[in-house]
């Protein structure tokens, strides 16, 4: 208590009398070559709360992610962790180095983006902390006030967190991203520590190769569902998507079925787009695929059902068959 | 061998298209058709589907929430669980019942129950918040292999595939361990009949949250719940040609 008014008496005369002091660390998701495109949203949201931004790069070997974060504007400081034990960006070694710079720093709010990097990592923290966590933020109201959905999309919350640490994921489409110039951060060299853990290894990734740009952060994206009916004619939306330097999409009726890998999946309990242009080619537009994909500017349905619910969201639909509409489609463009 | 503990939640079900409360306080619960979580059922496959591998010795399934959650209990049962125990949290208290606390009750009964295997959906369909399973983790201070689409079991280790961004990871835990369930783990059975009515014979235990001396104060306040922005209705177009015409008149292509 004398602490927290002590704190406030200080910041006080710097600041002003009602100034609060919000100080925010950023973990940095990338793959020790290249800063992941949704760290820039993140650091956006994190301007948003206002105060002192800090980024926290941890990996091994990430000088040219660490120079490239130090460019941005805005930010203050960046924590370089380099350690073998984080091979993998597993919690269970990333939580701890976390928490030591937490006690060091005294944070008020932690923030990565909500990928699948930092929804595994971000409630481990806050559960060392013991604090409630708040997943996947559209907005931000206030320091202590944040805005998400529930219910795949269908209702939007805004809540007031209570706790005095902020451990937040940030949903990447809902912010822009900051640009990397202009800032000019000093670095600084986070103590080594023992974060290797005996309880799991990483072994390896499988990652899907792709020239497309990344589904996440595409302008455009041609997505296809059941009404592909096979994994070939999944060419038909690769043709189309090159057209357009598009990233391709898919439903989960297309992922289940085995035409795409998962990682394809666009929907509630897959990934969340907000391309500027969306084309659903042969997706009916359940619930749990429109909750991501709904915020795209302009939506664009092919499906040959005039009754399928996608119509009811899309900006321009064309009641044809798929297999004829797709290649003229890519033809004429 | 293990004893595995699933964490079961009961949710408006998938397929019900939600109201938003007039009052901006929450969605309409009363009267509407709910189930288990989906992801909640994949969870309780696998564990029945270690069980009947002999990996697994003991199926405990706990549910957290109002007395209806005993019907979600009782499908794990019907599937193939051993026992349930009902955390009763109701009323004001489950309104802002969040998996901080959620995973602090089963990170407990796991404890007491000397479980070594919890096995959790990645997320609930309803608050959408994919936490538990990391912050059970945390709290017990066990790996936890996140969003599984397979779990292979070798003495005291697990070999988990993991759906992440870019395709799949693999990572090795050793248990004692949780994990969370995605959609590709497996595909849930259903209950046959003879099962239900066996279900009903298995026990429940009932307890609150004040028996394990777990606080379930309010962390967060909900200020507000509101509709979504709507969409405006769109054209349908009748051709191919008219879609290019359209497109290429708002700068897309």
């Amino acid at each position: 208590m004398f602490a927290t008014c002590f704190r406030t008496l200080r910041i006080g005369n710097k600041y002003g009398l009602l100034a609060r002091y919000e100080s925010t660390l950023v973990i940095a998701e990338h793959n020790n070559e290249s800063l992941s495109p949704i760290t820039c949203n993140t650091l956006s949201a994190a301007k948003k709360i206002g105060g002192d931004i800090t980024v926290l790069v941890a990996g091994t070997k990430c000088d040219t992610v660490v120079q490239s974060i130090n460019k941005v504007n805005g930010v203050t400081k960046v924590l370089v962790a380099d350690n073998d034990a984080f091979k993998g960006f597993l919690p269970e070694t990333l939580t701890p180095a976390i928490l030591a710079i937490q006690n060091e720093h005294k944070f008020t709010h932690i923030l990565t983006g909500a990928t699948a990097f930092g929804k595994a990592l971000l409630p481990r923290v806050a559960a060392k902390l013991d604090v409630s966590p708040v997943s996947d933020i559209i907005d931000i109201k206030a320091a202590d006030t944040f805005v998400r959905t529930i219910y795949a999309g269908n209702a939007i919350q805004t809540l007031k967190c209570k706790d005095n640490i902020k451990v937040i994921s940030v949903r990447g489409t809902a912010f822009e991203a900051v640009s990397l110039e202009g800032g000019n951060a000093k670095c600084e060299v986070v103590p080594a520590g023992d974060y290797k853990s005996q309880l799991i290894s990483f072994v390896k990734q499988d990652l899907t190769k792709s020239d497309r740009p990344e589904l996440t952060s595409a302008k455009i994206v041609v997505s296809g569902g059941r009404g592909m009916k096979s994994g070939d004619n999944f060419k038909l939306l690769y043709s189309l998507a090159d057209k357009l330097n598009a990233a391709v999409g898919a439903s989960r009726a297309a992922v289940d079925a085995g035409f795409v890998s998962n990682d394809l999946q666009v929907g509630q309990t897959g990934k969340i787009v907000a391309p500027d242009l969306y084309i659903a080619v042969g997706i009916s537009g359940a619930i749990q695929h429109l909750a991501g994909m709904k915020d795209s500017k302009t939506i664009v349905a092919i499906n040959k059902d005039p009754e399928a619910p996608i119509f009811q969201v899309a900006d321009y639909g064309l009641v044809a068959d798929l297999f004829k509409a797709v290649p003229e489609l890519t033809e004429k463009l | 061998m293990a004893r595995a503990l699933v964490g079961v939640k009961r949710v408006i079900d998938y397929a019900v298209k939600i109201r938003v409360k007039p009052d901006k306080t929450g969605v309409v619960t009363d009267g509407i058709k709910h189930s288990m979580n989906p992801f909640d059922e994949i969870a309780i496959e696998e564990a029945v589907r270690m069980k009947e591998k002999k990996l697994v010795q003991e199926i405990i399934a706990v549910s957290c929430g109002p007395p209806q959650s005993q019907d979600v209990i009782r499908t794990a049962l019907a599937m193939g669980a051993d026992k349930g125990i009902h955390v009763e949290v109701s009323g004001p208290e489950y309104e802002t019942l969040q998996p901080v606390h959620v995973s602090k009750i089963l990170a407990k009964l796991a404890q007491e129950e000397k479980a070594d295997l919890i096995i959790v959906g990645k997320q609930a369909i309803d608050d959408d918040s994919n936490q538990t399973a990391q912050m059970i983790g945390g709290i017990l201070d066990w790996p936890t292999g996140t969003f599984c689409s397979k779990i292979e079991k070798d003495n005291n280790e697990l070999t988990v595939t993991r759906e992440v961004d870019g395709g799949l990871e693999i990572v090795k835990v050793k248990m004692p361990a949780v994990l969370s369930a995605d959609l590709r783990l497996n595909e849930p059975r259903y209950a046959t009949l003879p099962n239900i009515m066996k279900a009903k014979k298995k026990p429940i235990k009932k307890i609150t949250a004040k028996d394990l001396g777990i606080d379930t104060a309010a962390r967060i306040e909900i200020l507000s719940v509101e509709e979504p922005p709507v969409r405006q209705a769109g054209a349908i177009v009748p051709d191919v040609d008219t879609l290019i015409t359209k497109l290429k008149e708002s700068g897309h292509v």
